[in-house]
């Protein structure tokens, strides 16, 4: 009764759907407060009955009742309970019934929270919310139901890919689909303000938290995957320009544009139409990526099942609605109201720098991400676009970008005095080239960039640590008033100091550990001694263990430096009979913020295996770098006050731009 | 009926969230509008100007900025008072009693099983008994073996069953794990020496060839290796050592074994000429008594059968590849090439299928 009640509930949910896309349209023109308030009622219904099919389908799960189809294709009953809740969504199916459930959520959300919303704005939203909603109900009941049945349950599951059985499948797929869908909602109130051709500041201070939280979890979610791809790989690689990574990354470069530019928009009503634009393109970059993943068109870890017909029912989804929103985009853009004007120089221009190199940073990654698709296609020729592709071309665009990450926050609201800026910055100037020396001379050897890259990751945290100690008049007042300034800043301002800090923080640690990197593959025999980057890693011996699902080979490493003895390492193979595959778990000794990696080849006959070490200096800051981003964007969440931008008065006349 | 009834009850609960706001109607709702940001934004100047944040100037700047957003805002607030049209108030009640459970019946009734019973896994095993169909036996040996995986006698029940339930690759690693557990054996050489060779579509690869090798090194008499052994000679187009191998085994086998009539056969068809497509061993059986053109006609006759079967039914990779090996010996090679990218084709949506397929097309030259 559990399976069909959660099918049954997913289907009502549709119907409420369908209804919530129609009825509070109609309410918005007439303008009759009860039917625009149907979305509110029929959006919190709607997350009642996805939230009881998706708990259905988790209960189903965790039973094993393998007279549901998906249940048998990805569960095993001897798999530990985590693994047979985090499976759920470790398939298509399910995973397709949690972005749902997350739509349903933010849904929900727009409805219980949304009082502070003009009643037709919030109807607006939340139509457009259940148009998206009903496309996607309507893909999962039709090519990828979770809930069909076998009529002859088999006794035993088919048990999840074991590269899945991992804590990580807990944390990434839910963070990125918060992110991910998280965009859904700064795409609908996009849509609802060109409806209803009205936009303005108050739109972006609604729009604020929503995409803050999307972006949050985006970040973290990003971060996340990335980290599990670096242990549980088992080549220690972080990032592969992977299109899958590229499908996570572009929403999160365009959203980041989108933050900023929405905050022009907030405080000074400038960049409306763009601010717009972006609203659109991150979400449908999400959808995209949603495409990448689902159709097929790539084959990775992601893509559980390929079946061209969800390819095209994913692609028909993405036409009507990228092509749709942008059609009304087209078409109603000229009518919205200009905003206010601004200086080359100012607070704004230093944002729409900023946009302009995400946004062609994020169409680089499309590019990379896309072209080779297309030769496949068109050409019948296979190639990869990899590493030294966007070292050429994301790289510099990022360096760019981080030379002006200080800049921004330290210029004035519509006209900046930029050499003003620079003598304020120079601090944090001579504390990065002081870095560059120091590293220069304590290094030798690696690439001649790297210091200059640690530079400027010292130089983009500096700047951060400036641009507090300026609004706080730290060194300059009293410290009392410094630290009275400091309570009274405004918690997205220390938000910013921390996102940007971060972005710094994660450089170093990308620039570290590619550089510096070192590595020892060999084959070891028992009391084989490797020798890497100072540590000594013996070999103690080889063991056999029988987990739950799977059998294990253990290589008990002993660690030590410099003759101390630091800890045992105990890397392992797993061999998963049902699936008849096996993974390589790695063993991480964590260091400060450096790592020693050890992961397990193949071993031979004679008992030695092969041994794959590698020294990581710095590498964890790869990943604290996001963590403090995302901190930041908590920060700046919380901070329920409204922003401002005061101009500065206008000294002697200056020429002034156009927002858009 | 408890279902039925459960979703009577959503039904009821997703119909009454549509008409519970269009029965209230006429109250003053507190909803939010621009002219409430903008006043919070003013106020928001003065604490900022309070503490210190922002200069004089700056303060009076925003504040005149704002208050031109302020007075553009409250212009444009819709002027109209909130009208209630009841005509289309009816039709979205209407909707929601009528439209939405028709919308989820329809979707409902031809995707969902609502006469199944759940089944979880510890109701079965408690109700077992009925269902104990081979598959789920040789599930249960699994599950044994799998927490207790150096049972020997566990790997030697289950290795036959899996090799005649088609399940070649695992019965390869059943039969291997019984070597290990069990000790060395001419038989079960022999016997993972067949698996392998089941699992390459009938082919007695270079693996499955080591595997008779040592069985015979143990027992230079055991029947299956070299039975084996000769067909890989076959195969190999060695038909001498294949007839060499066959009659020795015959001269010493005991007149009532009963694979005496195979070896026979097979023997036959090495000596008999070679142009006879290596069909099941009854057919050639059957055909050693005719004429060179009877024969002939009876063999083509054969394969058109088999290739219409095939047609119907693609699934079967064995058959594709003898339906192959059959046109590659009756000399038309265009025909077995058609008949290997039919083969393709039919299985090219299962993998595995696909790789045998493969292999099998490799060994007898079609590469590609």
């Amino acid at each position: 009764m559990i399976a069909e009640t959660g099918h049954y509930a997913l289907v009502l949910a549709l119907g409420l759907a369908l209804i919530q896309s129609i009825v509070p349209l109609i309410g918005a023109r007439l303008r009759d407060d009860a039917l625009m308030n149907v979305a509110r009622s029929t959006a919190l219904a709607q997350l009642l009955f996805v939230g009881a099919s998706f708990i259905a389908l988790v209960t189903l799960h965790v039973v094993s009742d393998f007279s549901v189809a998906n249940v048998y294709e990805n569960s095993h009953s001897m798999k530990p309970l985590l693994y047979k809740i985090t499976g759920v969504w470790g398939n298509h199916e399910g995973s397709m019934l949690l972005w749902v459930s997350i739509l349903a959520l933010f849904g929900g959300l727009v409805a219980a929270l949304g009082n502070n919303l003009p009643l037709s704005l919030r109807a607006h939203v939340l139509a457009v919310q259940a148009w998206i909603a009903s496309a996607f109900y309507l893909f999962i009941l039709v090519t990828s139901n979770p809930f069909l049945r076998i009529a002859n349950p088999p006794i035993e599951g088919r048990d999840l890919n074991p590269v899945l059985q991992d804590i990580g499948l807990a944390v990434h797929p839910p963070m990125l689909y918060l992110g991910y869908v998280g965009f859904s909602i700064s795409f609908s109130f996009a849509i609802a303000a060109l409806m209803e051709g009205r936009i303005d500041a108050a739109w972006a201070r609604w729009v604020r938290p929503w995409t803050l939280v999307a972006w949050i979890f985006l970040t973290l979610g990003i971060a996340m995957g990335s980290y599990w791809a670096y242990y549980e790989l088992g080549w220690g690689g972080w990032w592969f320009w992977d299109p899958v990574e590229n499908a996570s990354l572009m929403p999160w470069l365009a959203g980041t544009a989108l933050l900023h530019s929405a905050l022009v928009m907030e405080k000074r009503n400038a960049l409306k139409v763009w601010t717009i634009l972006l609203s659109i393109l991150t979400f449908s970059l999400s959808l995209l990526g949603t495409f990448l993943v689902r159709s097929g068109v790539i084959t990775s870890v992601h893509a559980f099942a390929t079946d061209p017909t969800r390819g095209v029912f994913i692609l028909l989804i993405l036409c009507l609605f990228i092509g749709g929103s942008l059609s009304l985009f087209a078409g109603r853009a000229g009518s919205l109201k200009q905003g206010g004007l601004f200086a080359p120089i100012s607070r704004e221009g230093a944002l729409v720098l900023n946009n302009l190199l995400l946004t062609v940073a994020c169409a680089v990654v499309l590019f990379g991400t896309l072209y080779p698709l297309a030769m496949e296609l068109l050409a019948d020729f296979k190639m990869s676009v990899g590493a030294p592709f966007y070292n050429l071309t994301f790289a510099p665009l990022f360096t760019l970008l981080l030379l002006a990450v200080p800049f921004g926050p330290m210029l004035a609201w519509k006209r900046g005095d930029l050499l003003g800026v620079t003598q304020r910055l120079l601090a944090a100037g001579v504390a990065g080239l002081v870095v560059i020396a120091i590293v220069w001379a304590w290094t030798r050897g690696g690439s001649a960039l790297a210091p200059l890259a640690i530079g400027l990751g010292v130089f983009v945290i500096a700047g951060a640590m400036t641009d507090l100690a300026e609004r706080t008049g730290l060194f300059r007042l009293p410290f009392a008033t410094t630290l009275h300034r400091a309570r009274g800043l405004p918690r997205s301002a220390w938000g910013s100091v921390f996102a940007h800090a971060g972005l710094g923080v994660a450089l170093i640690g990308i620039v570290c550990e590619t550089t510096w990197n070192s590595e020892y593959i060999a084959t070891m025999k028992q009391n084989d001694v490797a020798h890497v980057a100072g540590y000594d890693v013996k070999l103690d011996g080889l063991f056999q263990r029988q987990g739950p699902n799977f059998r294990e080979m253990i290589a008990e490493f002993n660690v030590s430096h410099e003759g101390e003895t630091l800890s045992v390492m105990t890397p392992s193979k797993r061999s998963f009979t049902t699936r008849g595959s096996s993974t390589t778990e790695a063993a991480l000794l964590t260091r400060g913020a450096s790592q020693l990696y050890i992961s397990l080849g193949d071993a031979t006959a004679e008992g030695a295996i092969a041994v794959r070490i590698y020294h990581k200096p710095l590498v964890l800051l790869i990943w604290w770098g996001p963590v403090l981003m995302a901190f930041g964007g908590m920060l700046s969440l919380s901070d329920r006050r409204l922003r401002v931008g005061a101009p500065k008065p206008a000294r002697a006349k200056q020429r002034l731009q156009p927002a858009e | 009926m408890t279902l039925w009834f459960v979703f009577a009850l959503m039904t009821v609960a997703a119909i009454l969230a549509v008409l519970l706001p269009l029965g209230r109607s006429g109250r003053a709702q507190n909803q939010g509008s621009e002219v409430a940001v903008y006043k919070d934004q003013l106020t928001e100047i003065e604490r900022d100007l309070a503490a210190g944040l922002i200069a004089a100037p700056e303060a009076e700047a925003a504040r005149v900025e704002i208050s031109r957003r302020l007075l553009a805002a409250a212009d444009s607030e819709p002027a109209a008072a909130p009208k209630s049209s009841l005509k289309w108030r009816r039709a979205a009640a209407v909707l929601a009693l009528v439209g939405l459970p028709l919308v989820t019946i329809g979707v409902y009734m031809p995707l969902g099983s609502p006469r199944l019973e759940d089944f979880p896994l510890a109701q079965r095993a408690r109700g077992s008994g009925s269902g104990m169909t081979l598959e789920n036996l040789v599930v249960q040996v699994e599950q044994h073996l799998e927490k207790n995986p150096t049972d020997g006698r566990g790997w030697n029940v289950l290795a036959p069953v899996l090799q005649r339930l088609g399940r070649f690759d695992e019965a390869v690693r059943a039969y291997r794990n019984s070597l290990t557990y069990n000790g060395e054996s001419a038989e079960r050489r022999s016997d993972l020496g067949e698996a392998v060779s089941a699992a390459a579509g009938g082919v007695v690869t270079a693996e499955a060839k080591i595997e008779f090798e040592r069985a015979r090194a143990i027992n230079a008499d055991d029947p299956k290796a070299n039975y084996f052994l000769g067909l890989a000679a076959e195969q190999d187009g060695h038909k001498d050592e294949a007839a060499n191998i066959w009659r020795a085994l015959l001269a010493k086998a005991p007149a009532d074994a009963p694979w005496r009539p195979l070896v026979q056969s097979s023997l036959a068809r090495v000596g008999g000429g070679g142009t006879v497509p290596a069909l099941s061993d009854e057919t050639i059986a059957a055909s050693k008594d005719m004429n060179e053109g009877d024969r002939n006609a009876m063999v083509r006759g054969m394969v058109e059968r088999l290739a219409t079967r095939l047609k119907q039914n693609g699934d079967d990779v064995e058959g594709w590849l003898r339906l192959v090996r059959a046109y590659l010996v009756m000399g038309d090679r265009d025909k077995a090439v058609g008949a290997s990218a039919d083969a393709r084709q039919a299985v090219a949506s299962d993998a595995a299928r696909l790789r045998q397929l493969n292999e099998g097309l490799k060994t007898l030259g079609l590469d590609g």
